[in-house]
C-alpha cells in the first residue's frame, strides 16, 4: 500500500436516502447514505448486482434517484444531466472514440469547457506527458494496447480538471501484471494531483492496495465504510468478514460478565472490552493461525486435523478441522512447513494471538 | 540440426507449399460452387447483355454479298452496278428465307420507313427471274426512290461492320446525322437521358426517404431492451415476407381513389372529394420507400448495435449535449451502415420496375419499364441491352465516386 | 404487350416449361390466361383431350412475343401451340418465329373470314376493343367514342391501353374521320399529328392499363368514369354482378391465332389439336364461356342464341364496327410506338 494522501474530511458528495429501482418492484439500491470527501480515493467494492455501479451511474448523471437526494458541493444535482455535472467518467471499456485520434479523444472535453487553439494543445501534451504517451497523439484507439488505452481513457477524463473523477472498473479487462502497474500508476496520479476519485470494483485486493476508504456494497446497501486497514481488521459483520481477504469465521459464547469468549472446542480468549452476553461469531484470518511452537506464551492453543495439504511456494495452505469449523483455512510460511511436513490426516496443535480473534456485531 | 537447415530454402517453401497445399485445395473447393455460379449467373449474362448492344448481326446475315461489294464504294452519288447486283441477289434470298423483315426491323433503327421498303423490294426483286435488261440499277431504283438515295447506301455500308453503336447512341438520346457525324436526336425523340434523369431522381428521393424514417427507426431499435428490439424489427422485416407483387398490390388498394387513405381522410373530414394518389409521383415514391425501407435499416441497424452506448455516455460526461454527443460521437461512427444502405437501396431503387408500372403514372416509368418495353414489346433487344449497358454504368460510375468519396472500408454490413 | 402483371406468374411459367419434357402424348399450349384461357379450356383442351387422350400442358403470358423467341433462340421451343394477338402474328410471322402452315392439315382457308388467317396464324375468335362504363356511378354514360375526348361532358380520369394501337383509331374516329379513311389518315405525318393532338386533349386525365384484367378493376375501384376494355372482360366482371355497360359504336374488332412456334416438337399432333379446334362445332362452344365470337363462317350457326347479342360480331354491335389493320401496325407499328412512348414520358 501506498502512502496515504492527507485527506480532507469536506464532503464533495452526499447521497441522502437514495433509492434506485429499475422495475419499480425491486430495489437495487436501498436507502444509501454516503459521503466522499475532497481530494480522497474512495471505492465502491462489492460483488456484482450489489448496487455500486447503480450508485456511480447516479453520480455521474446517467440514472436518476428513485427518491432521495444527491448533493454536489452541497447542492442537489438530481436534475442536472451529465455535462452540467463536471465530473469525469472512465468507464470499464474505455469507451474511446474510435473514429477519434488519441489527441482528439483527450481534446474532447476542452471545447465544452471553453479550452481551443494553442491552450487545448498545451492540455493535450501535458497530460500525453503524464500518461507517459508522448508521441502517441496521431493514433486511433485501436492502434493502441490495453493498458494505453486506459491510460488514454484516463487523461480525457481528468484534462478538464473535473471536481470529482469516477472510474467504473476500469482495470477490469487488463492482465493481472499490467493491472497492478496501472493500480500504482493511477494512485500516483491521483497523489500528484489531488483530485477526488471514486472507484467501482469487484477485486478487493484493488480496493485495498488503492483506496483511502471503501464501501463495501453488498444487497444495494453499504455494508461498512472504512480504511483499508480498519476494514481488513475489523470487520463490521460476516459478510464484510469474507468479502474482504479469506476468513474463517468461528461460533462462540461469550460468557456472563461479557470478558470471556468460549470458542467451540474448548478454547478461550479474553475480550478486551467488556460485550453483551451470548452467541457470538468471531473471525480469525488465515495468517494468524500457525503452529503451536512457533506461537508466544501469550497465544491460544487448539488441536486440529490435517484435511488438505496445498504447497505455494512461499507458503502453503491448510484446511484443518478445529475450533469447531470443518474446514478451517491456515496460511503457513513456506519455513515453517518444511520443517513441520504436515501431512493430510495427521493431528497438529494450532495456535493464535488472543487479538487475532474479532467478534463480530451481532 | 544443421543438416536440416542445409537444404536450399528453395527445399524448404516447396516442403511448406507441399504441407499446405491440402488446405488450400480445401479453400479453392469451397470458393469454386460460388465462383461459378457467379460466373454462370451474373458474368456471363453482363457479357452477354454488353455484347448485345453492339451487335449488329442482321445486315452481315442477309446482305452477304452486298456488304462486301460495296466497301469499295466512293459513297458519291449510287454504287455501281455490281452493288445492286448483288443486292438483288440477297433480297432474293431473303424474300425465300423470311429474313427480309429482320433486316427491314434493323435498318428501320436508323432510316425510318425502310422495314417495309426492304420487304417491298425483296417482293419485287423475287419476281424478276433473270437479270434485267437495263441492269439491276434501273430495275431497283424503279422499285422505290429510297434506292436513288444516296444516304441509303451510306447506312448499308456503315452497317457492314459487325458491331454498330447505333443502339449506345440512341440510349443516349445521340444518332448518326447523314453525313455520319453523331449529334443529338430531334427533340421530339429525345427520351432516354430523360428517363436516365428520372430514373436517378427517384432512387435519391427513395434513398433518402428511407434514411429519414430508417435511421431515427434503426436507432430506437438499437437502444431499445432486446424484445422490443426484436418487435421492432419484425416490423421492419414483415414487408419481406410477402412478395413485391403483393405489395406493390396492397400500395394499389391503399392509394386508389376509393381506397383505405383517401376513404379515411374524407371521413376525417380533411377532404371532400378523392384526393389523386394511385398513378402519382407521390404513390411511386411511398410504395417504393416502403418496400426499401428494410434494406436501408437493416445495414444502419446492425451498425448502430456495435456501437457501444457507453460511448454516447462518456461524451456527455465529458460536457457535450445530448445534440452534440450523438452528432459528433454516434453519427460519425453509424456512416459504415448509412453507407451500405443507402447503396444498396439507390442500386436496387435504380432497377424498380413493377411498382412504377403498377403505382406510377406515365411520367413516372423508369429506366426498366422502358427495357421491358423493348424486350417484350417491340422485340428491340440491341435497344434494351443498350439501355441496361448505360444503366448498368451509370451505377458503377455512381458506386466508383462514392467509393473515391467514402472510401471502401467506410461502407459496411455490420 | 398485354399483361405487366402477370410476369411473375410467367417467369415461373418459363422455368416450368424449360423443365418440362413433353412426351408423345402431351401437348404444350400457351395462352393469355384468365377467363380466356378458362373458356378455351373447356371449349377445346377439355374435349381435345376427352377426343384423343393427349394431355394438354397449359402455360400462361401476357401476349410478348419475346417468351416465343427467347425459347426459339435459346435452341428449341417446348411450346407447341400458341395464342397470339393479330400484331404478334405479323411481327412473329415477317421475323421466321412461326411454322409454315400447311392448311390441307386444318381446313378449308376460305371459310375463314376474311382477313383472320394466314401463312403463319389460324384465325379462332374475333374480340373487340370497346369503351365501356360503370352503370351504378354513371346513370347517362358515354354513348359514342366522341364521349371518351369529352371532358367537360364526363370529367373524371379515363382508362386508355397503354399502346397506340386502339387510341389512335379511337382519337380519329372521336375527330370525325370515317372509319374507312382512319388508316389512310394515320399513315400520313399529318393525319398521325391529329391522333396525338387529339389525345393530347385527355393525356392528363388517362390512366394506362397494361393487362386485360386491370380496366374492369379501374372500373369497379372508380379510378376512371371510363375505359377503353376488351369486351370479353366486361361480360366477365357482369357475371360476377357488376353493371357495366358497353359502348358498341366505333368498336375495334381483332382477332386472336393459333400459331405453331418454329421447331416445335410435336408438330403432328399441333396440327391435329388446331384442326380440332376450327371444327366450326367447337370454335363456336367458344361462345358459351366468353364473349367472343367464331372466325368461320360455318361456325356461326353453332353459337349459343343466348350469347349471340353480347358478341362484337352481333348484327347489332357491327352498325359502325372497324377492324384493326395488322398490316398497318406491322409497317409503321414500330415508329409509331417510338413516338407513343416518347409522348407518354413528356
Amino acid at each position: 500500500m501506498l502512502v496515504k494522501t492527507p485527506v480532507g474530511t469536506e464532503a464533495l458528495v452526499a447521497f441522502e436516502r437514495v433509492t434506485k429501482s429499475y422495475d419499480g418492484a425491486t430495489l437495487v439500491v436501498k436507502a444509501l447514505d454516503l459521503t466522499v470527501r475532497r481530494g480522497e480515493f474512495l471505492t465502491l467494492l462489492g460483488p456484482s448486482g450489489s448496487g455500486k455501479t447503480t450508485t456511480l451511474m447516479m453520480l455521474a448523471g446517467f440514472e436518476r434517484p428513485t427518491s432521495g437526494h444527491i448533493l454536489l458541493d452541497g447542492a442537489p444535482v438530481e436534475k442536472l444531466p451529465p455535462e452540467k455535472r463536471n465530473i469525469g467518467v472512465v468507464f470499464q471499456n474505455y469507451a474511446l472514440f474510435p473514429h477519434m485520434s488519441v489527441e482528439e479523444n483527450i481534446a474532447f472535453p476542452l471545447r465544452y469547457h471553453g479550452v481551443t487553439g494553442p491552450a487545448a494543445k498545451e492540455k493535450v501534451d501535458k497530460v500525453l506527458g503524464m500518461i507517459h504517451l508522448e508521441g502517441f497523439g496521431g493514433r486511433r484507439p485501436t492502434q493502441l494496447s490495453g493498458g494505453q488505452q486506459q491510460r488514454v481513457a484516463l487523461a480525457r477524463a481528468l484534462v478538464f480538471q473535473p471536481k470529482l473523477v469516477l472510474m467504473d472498473e476500469p482495470l477490469g479487462a487488463l492482465d493481472k501484471q499490467l493491472r497492478e502497474r496501472m493500480q500504482v500508476e493511477i494512485k500516483h496520479i491521483q497523489r500528484s494531483l489531488g483530485v477526488t476519485i471514486v472507484f467501482v470494483t469487484h477485486d478487493q485486493s484493488e480496493a485495498l492496495t488503492m483506496s483511502d476508504r471503501i464501501a463495501v456494497f453488498s444487497d444495494g446497501m453499504v455494508q461498512q465504510l472504512a480504511g483499508p486497514t480498519e476494514l481488513y481488521e475489523r470487520p463490521a459483520n460476516r459478510f464484510v468478514a469474507q468479502f474482504i481477504g479469506e476468513n474463517n469465521v468461528l461460533p462462540g459464547d461469550v460468557s456472563t460478565d461479557g470478558r470471556a469468549l468460549r470458542l467451540a472446542g474448548g478454547a478461550v480468549v479474553l475480550l478486551p472490552a467488556a460485550i453483551a452476553p451470548g452467541a457470538v461469531e468471531a473471525t480469525v484470518r488465515p495468517e494468524r493461525l500457525q503452529a503451536a511452537d512457533r506461537a508466544s506464551d501469550r497465544a491460544i492453543r487448539f488441536p486440529a486435523t490435517v484435511r488438505e495439504v496445498f504447497f505455494l511456494g512461499d507458503h502453503a495452505r491448510l484446511t484443518c478441522e478445529g475450533l469447531g469449523v470443518a474446514e478451517l483455512s491456515v496460511k503457513m510460511a513456506a519455513a515453517e512447513f518444511s520443517v513441520l511436513q504436515p501431512a493430510a490426516g495427521s493431528s497438529l496443535t494450532l495456535a493464535f494471538e488472543p487479538e487475532a480473534i474479532h467478534v463480530l456485531a451481532r | 540440426m544443421s543438416s536440416l537447415a542445409e537444404p536450399a530454402h528453395r527445399s524448404l517453401r516447396a516442403q511448406t507449399f507441399r504441407a499446405a497445399l491440402p488446405d488450400r485445395l480445401i479453400a479453392l473447393g469451397l470458393v469454386l460452387p460460388a465462383l461459378l455460379f457467379l460466373v454462370v449467373t451474373f458474368i456471363a449474362p453482363i457479357g452477354a447483355l454488353l455484347m448485345k448492344s453492339v451487335d449488329n448481326a442482321e445486315p452481315a446475315a442477309v446482305l452477304v454479298e452486298t456488304l462486301p461489294a460495296i466497301g469499295a464504294w466512293d459513297g458519291v452519288g449510287l454504287p455501281p452496278e455490281p452493288v445492286f447486283a448483288a443486292l438483288a441477289a440477297d433480297l432474293k434470298a431473303a424474300q425465300k428465307n423470311r429474313t427480309a423483315a429482320g433486316l427491314g426491323k434493323r435498318l428501320n433503327y436508323e432510316l425510318p420507313g425502310m422495314r417495309s421498303k426492304i420487304l417491298s423490294a425483296a417482293r419485287a426483286v423475287s419476281k424478276i427471274e433473270t437479270p434485267p435488261a437495263g441492269g439491276w440499277t434501273e430495275a431497283i431504283t424503279g422499285i422505290d426512290p429510297v434506292w436513288k438515295d444516296t444516304q441509303t447506301w451510306s447506312v448499308l455500308q456503315r452497317n457492314a461492320s459487325p458491331v454498330t453503336a447505333h443502339y449506345l447512341l440512341n440510349s443516349l438520346d445521340l444518332t448518326r446525322g447523314p453525313d455520319g457525324a453523331i449529334a443529338a436526336v430531334p427533340e421530339s425523340e429525345a427520351i432516354f437521358l430523360t428517363i436516365l434523369g428520372r430514373t436517378l431522381f427517384i432512387a435519391a428521393v427513395v434513398t433518402l426517404g428511407t434514411l429519414v424514417l430508417g435511421y431515427p427507426l434503426a436507432y430506437a431499435a438499437a437502444i431499445a431492451p432486446p424484445a422490443v428490439a426484436a418487435t421492432l424489427m419484425l416490423f421492419v422485416l414483415l414487408p419481406l415476407w410477402t412478395s413485391l407483387l403483393v405489395r406493390t398490390t396492397a400500395w394499389v388498394v391503399l392509394l386508389q381513389s376509393n381506397g383505405v387513405i383517401n376513404d379515411f381522410m374524407m371521413r376525417l373530414g380533411f377532404t371532400s372529394e378523392p384526393v389523386q394518389l394511385i398513378f402519382t409521383r407521390f404513390g411511386t415514391l411511398a410504395a417504393m420507400i416502403h418496400i426499401q425501407l428494410p434494406f436501408t435499416v437493416l445495414p444502419i441497424y446492425s451498425v448502430m448495435r456495435q456501437i457501444p452506448q457507453t460511448q454516447l455516455r462518456a461524451a456527455r460526461s465529458l460536457g457535450a449535449g445530448p445534440l452534440s454527443a450523438f452528432w459528433r460521437i454516434y453519427a460519425p461512427q453509424t456512416i459504415p451502415g448509412v453507407s451500405a444502405g443507402c447503396l444498396i437501396t439507390f442500386i436496387l431503387s435504380l432497377g424498380y420496375y413493377l411498382t412504377p408500372a403498377l403505382v406510377g403514372g406515365a411520367t413516372d416509368q423508369m429506366m426498366s419499364n422502358f427495357i421491358s418495353d423493348f424486350i417484350n414489346r417491340d422485340l428491340n433487344w440491341g435497344l434494351a441491352s443498350a439501355l441496361g449497358t448505360v444503366l448498368l454504368l451509370t451505377t458503377l460510375a455512381l458506386y466508383a465516386v462514392y467509393v473515391r468519396v467514402l472510401g471502401a472500408d467506410r461502407i459496411r454490413l455490420g | 404487350m398485354r399483361g405487366t402483371l402477370k410476369h411473375l406468374a410467367i417467369g415461373a411459367a418459363f422455368v416450368a416449361a424449360s423443365m418440362s419434357m413433353a412426351s408423345a402424348a402431351e401437348l404444350s399450349i400457351m395462352s393469355f390466361g384468365g377467363a380466356y384461357q378458362e373458356a378455351q379450356r373447356k371449349a377445346y383442351f377439355e374435349t381435345y383431350t376427352a377426343k384423343t387422350g393427349t394431355k394438354i400442358i397449359e402455360q400462361e403470358y401476357g401476349g410478348e412475343i419475346a417468351k416465343i423467341k427467347a425459347q426459339i433462340e435459346a435452341g428449341g421451343t417446348t411450346l407447341d401451340v400458341v395464342d397470339v394477338d393479330a400484331p404478334t402474328l405479323q411481327q412473329g410471322c415477317d421475323e421466321g418465329l412461326y411454322e409454315i402452315l400447311d392448311w390441307s392439315k386444318i381446313g378449308p382457308q376460305e371459310d375463314w373470314i376474311p382477313g383472320t388467317s394466314s401463312d403463319c396464324g389460324v384465325g379462332t375468335i374475333v374480340y373487340a376493343t370497346v369503351l365501356a362504363y360503370d352503370t351504378e356511378k354513371l346513370a347517362n354514360g358515354p354513348t359514342t367514342i366522341a364521349d371518351l375526348f369529352d371532358t367537360a361532358k364526363f370529367p373524371g380520369k379515363r382508362g386508355l391501353w397503354k399502346n397506340p394501337m386502339s387510341n389512335l383509331e379511337f382519337a380519329l374516329l372521336a375527330d370525325g374521320v370515317p372509319a374507312a379513311e382512319v388508316y389512310a389518315t394515320l399513315s400520313t405525318p399529318e393525319g398521325l399529328d391529329r391522333a396525338f393532338a387529339k389525345l393530347d386533349t385527355i393525356k392528363k386525365d388517362a390512366v394506362w392499363w397494361e393487362a386485360g384484367a386491370q380496366p374492369p378493376q379501374l372500373l369497379a375501384s372508380g379510378e376512371v368514369v371510363m375505359t377503353t376494355v376488351w369486351n370479353g372482360r366486361i361480360a366477365n366482371a357482369n357475371k360476377e354482378g357488376k353493371k357495366f355497360a358497353i359502348v358498341w359504336d366505333n368498336q375495334l374488332l381483332d382477332t386472336d391465332y393459333w400459331v405453331i412456334p418454329k421447331g416445335a416438337k410435336n408438330l403432328d399432333l399441333a396440327y391435329d389439336f388446331i384442326a380440332h379446334t376450327a371444327d366450326p362445332k367447337v370454335m363456336a362452344g367458344i361462345s358459351n364461356y366468353i364473349t367472343y365470337g367464331p372466325v368461320r363462317k360455318a361456325a356461326a350457326e353453332f353459337i349459343n342464341p343466348e350469347m349471340l347479342d353480347k358478341l362484337p360480331t352481333a348484327p347489332a354491335n357491327m352498325t359502325k364496327a372497324m377492324t384493326i389493320d395488322y398490316g398497318f401496325w406491322g409497317d409503321n407499328g414500330e415508329e409509331i410506338r417510338k413516338r407513343f412512348t416518347t409522348w407518354l414520358a413528356q
